[in-house]
C-alpha cells in the first residue's frame, strides 16, 4: 500500500486553505499531480481548485487519501473533521501548528504536555505521521525553494516514527526545493513548534542540523 | 479609482519609547479622518483593534463623529470583528452614523477576527470562529435586505429576531456591507456566492499574487448570478507617502520596529530584522512607501491584476508621528490620486 519516495508521484492535499493551496502550487511545480480535498462537496471547490491551483484536481478525501504522500492543512482546531480510517497505512504529512497567540489556545493541545503532532499521530491511528513543513511561511514556501546544491538553499525539519514514511517525505521536501533535515522521532518535533528559534528563523541545512542539536533534551536529568 | 488610508488608531509615542494614552490617540484619528475629508481623499476605514497600542476598539463610535465633522469621504470600518460582535449593535450603530452622515457615506466591512484577543475579550470560544462568523453575517445581510424596520430572523449563535424594530434603517434604505480577507480562498468564494464587495487586506509579501483571488471572487459571484456594483474589489495595505522615498522610509521604519516588537512579544518572535523591511519596501513587496510617482506607479501596476476600485493604506504604524500621517494623507489626496487616475486613463 505504501509508497518509497522513488514512486510518490500524486499528493493528496486536505485543506484549500493559504497552506494547503500554497503546498499544493509547490508540487505542482515541481512535476507532482496534486489532488485536494475539503470538508465541502466536490462540486463546491472545484473552480477555487482550478483558479487558485491550476493543474490540481478538486476530490473528496477519500481519494486524496489514496495518494502516496498525504498533507494535512487544516486548520488544527478541525483536526477531528478529517476520516481517520482513510489514512491507515498511509504516510502523513502533519503541517499544523498550535500556535496560541495567533490562532487562540485549543484545550486539547494545551493542556497535553506531548507535540500536537504526537496527538495528531494519536487521532490518526494505523498512519506514518511525519511533522514538517510548519516552520516556514505559506508564501515563503513558494518564495525560498532553490534547486539542490544551492549554497543559501533553505533547510526544513522533519520529525516521525518510521524510517520509511521520513525517507518519503525527506524525497518530496528536496522535491519542493529544500534541504531536508531529519529531527528524529515524532517527539523530537517539539524543537521546531512555534516559539522556537527554528520556527521563527530561516535556516541552511548545516544551521537547523546545529539547531536541532542544541535543542536535544536529555530523555533523564 | 478611489483613493483612502485606513487606521487602528495607533497610540503616539513619547521620545523615550513609552506610549502615550489612548484617548490621545482617538482624538488623533479623528483629527486625521477630518483632514483626509478636506484634503479631498475617497475612503478612511477605522479599526477594529483591542490593544493598548492600537486602540480604536469602537469603529461604530469613531465613524459617527467623523460622520459630523466631515462633508464628502466615505467613512467604513477596516474590520468590523462581527464575529464576537452583535450584528444588530453594529448595523445601528453605522446606520446612525449614517444619518448623521446626511447618507451615502458610510459603510461596513464584515471581519472574521485577524488577531485573537476579541474572543476572550466578550466570552466566545475561537474554536466556532467560522460558524460565529457565517451566522453573524447572515444576521448583517439580513438586516441590510430588510425593506421593513421589523426583521425576522433565526440562527444558532444569536437569539432569534421575530418582527422586533431595528432601527434607524440606514438613508437609502441600505449600507455597503463588505467581506473582508487576508487571502484565504475560501473566503473570497464566499464573499463571490454571497455578492458582497470584497476587501484584500496585503500586508507581506508580492501584492499581485492576489490576483487569482479577485478571479475566483468574480468567477464565483458570476456562478451565482450575482452582477452589478456590488461585485467589487478594494485593497487594504500598509505604505506612507512623503516627499521622496527616503523620507518616507525614514518616517515609515521606526513604526514598522515598535508595531514588530510588540507582535514578536506576542507570538514569539526574534527582535525584528530591517532586511524584511526593506523586503517589501520596493516593488515587488507589500509596502506602499515612497513619493508620491511611485506609489501611484504601484497602485496601477497592482490595478492590472486585481481590477479594484479603491487601493487605501495604514500609514500610522507603531507611534507615526501625527504631522507625517496628516502630510500622507495631504499627499494621497493631492499628489497620489491624480497620478494614479492619469496613469489609468493612460492605460485605457
Amino acid at each position: 500500500m505504501n509508497s518509497s519516495d522513488a514512486d510518490v508521484r500524486t499528493i493528496g492535499i486536505l485543506g484549500a486553505g493559504r497552506v494547503g493551496t500554497a503546498v499544493a502550487r509547490q508540487a505542482l511545480a515541481a512535476g507532482y499531480r496534486v489532488k485536494m480535498a475539503t470538508a465541502k462537496p466536490i462540486d463546491e471547490i472545484t473552480m477555487l481548485v482550478d483558479i487558485v491551483t491550476p493543474g490540481a484536481v478538486a476530490t473528496d478525501a477519500a481519494d486524496v487519501a489514496t495518494a502516496g504522500l498525504v498533507v494535512i492543512a487544516v486548520p488544527l482546531h478541525k483536526h477531528r473533521t478529517v476520516d481517520s480510517s482513510l489514512l491507515a497505512g498511509r504516510t502523513v504529512i502533519d503541517v499544523m501548528n498550535h500556535w496560541a497567540p495567533t490562532d487562540g489556545r485549543i484545550d486539547e493541545f494545551e493542556d497535553d504536555p506531548r507535540t500536537s503532532s504526537e496527538v495528531i499521530q494519536d487521532f490518526l491511528a494505523g498512519a506514518d505521521v511525519v511533522k514538517s513543513l510548519n516552520h516556514i511561511g505559506y508564501h515563503e514556501l513558494e518564495e525560498d525553494g532553490r534547486p539542490a546544491g544551492a549554497a543559501d538553499r533553505r533547510a526544513l525539519a522533519l520529525a516521525g516514527d518510521s524510517d520509511r514514511a521520513k525517507a518519503c517525505v525527506a524525497g518530496f521536501l528536496d522535491r519542493l526545493g529544500y534541504d531536508p533535515v531529519d529531527a528524529g522521532a515524532l517527539a523530537a518535533g517539539r524543537a521546531f513548534q512555534p516559539g522556537t528559534q527554528i520556527f521563527n528563523g530561516s535556516h541552511t541545512a548545516e544551521q537547523l542540523t546545529a539547531l536541532l542539536r542544541d535543542a536535544a533534551v536529555p530523555a533523564t536529568v | 479609482m478611489e483613493i483612502g488610508a485606513y487606521s487602528f488608531g495607533d497610540a503616539q509615542r513619547n521620545t523615550d519609547g513609552t506610549l502615550r494614552s489612548s484617548a490621545e490617540a482617538v482624538k488623533n484619528l479623528h483629527e486625521a479622518i477630518v483632514h483626509a475629508d478636506r484634503a479631498g481623499l475617497d475612503y478612511f476605514g477605522v479599526g477594529e483593534h483591542h490593544t493598548e497600542t492600537m486602540p480604536a476598539s469602537s469603529p461604530g463610535a469613531v465613524i459617527a463623529a467623523a460622520a459630523a465633522s466631515t462633508s464628502a469621504i466615505t467613512l467604513g470600518s477596516a474590520a468590523s470583528i462581527i464575529s464576537t460582535d452583535d450584528p444588530v449593535r453594529v448595523y445601528q450603530q453605522f446606520a446612525t452614523a449614517d444619518a448623521i452622515s446626511g447618507g451615502g457615506r458610510v459603510e461596513i466591512t464584515a471581519g472574521r477576527g485577524s488577531s485573537v484577543e476579541t474572543f476572550p475579550l466578550f466570552g466566545y470560544d475561537l474554536a466556532d470562529y467560522d460558524e460565529l462568523y457565517a451566522n453573524k453575517l447572515n444576521l448583517l445581510m439580513t438586516l441590510n435586505d430588510s425593506e421593513s424596520p421589523e426583521v425576522t430572523w433565526r440562527g444558532a449563535r444569536r437569539p432569534e429576531l421575530s418582527g422586533q424594530a431595528v432601527v434607524p434603517q440606514p438613508v437609502s434604505g441600505r449600507m455597503p456591507i463588505w467581506l473582508a480577507t487576508g487571502g484565504n480562498a475560501g473566503s473570497s468564494a464566499r464573499a463571490g456566492q454571497l455578492g458582497l464587495p470584497v476587501s484584500y487586506g496585503i500586508i507581506g509579501g508580492a501584492p499581485q499574487r492576489f490576483a487569482p483571488l479577485a478571479e475566483l471572487y468574480r468567477k464565483s459571484a458570476a456562478a451565482a448570478g450575482h452582477t452589478g456594483d456590488d461585485i467589487k474589489v478594494s485593497v487594504a495595505a500598509l505604505g506612507l507617502v512623503a516627499p521622496t522615498k527616503k523620507e518616507a522610509m525614514e518616517r515609515m521604519y521606526p513604526g514598522w520596529y515598535n508595531l514588530n516588537v510588540e507582535m514578536g512579544r506576542l507570538r514569539g518572535w526574534p527582535a525584528p530584522d530591517k532586511n524584511a523591511f526593506l523586503a517589501q519596501a520596493d516593488a515587488p513587496g507589500a509596502y506602499y512607501v515612497g513619493d508620491p510617482d511611485e506609489v501611484a506607479e504601484r497602485i496601477v501596476h497592482l490595478h492590472g491584476y486585481m481590477g479594484h476600485m479603491r487601493h487605501f493604506l495604514q500609514m500610522d504604524i507603531g507611534g507615526l508621528p501625527q504631522e507625517h500621517l496628516l502630510e500622507s494623507l495631504t499627499l494621497l489626496a493631492t499628489e497620489v490620486k491624480p497620478r494614479v487616475e492619469r496613469l489609468l486613463a493612460q492605460k485605457g
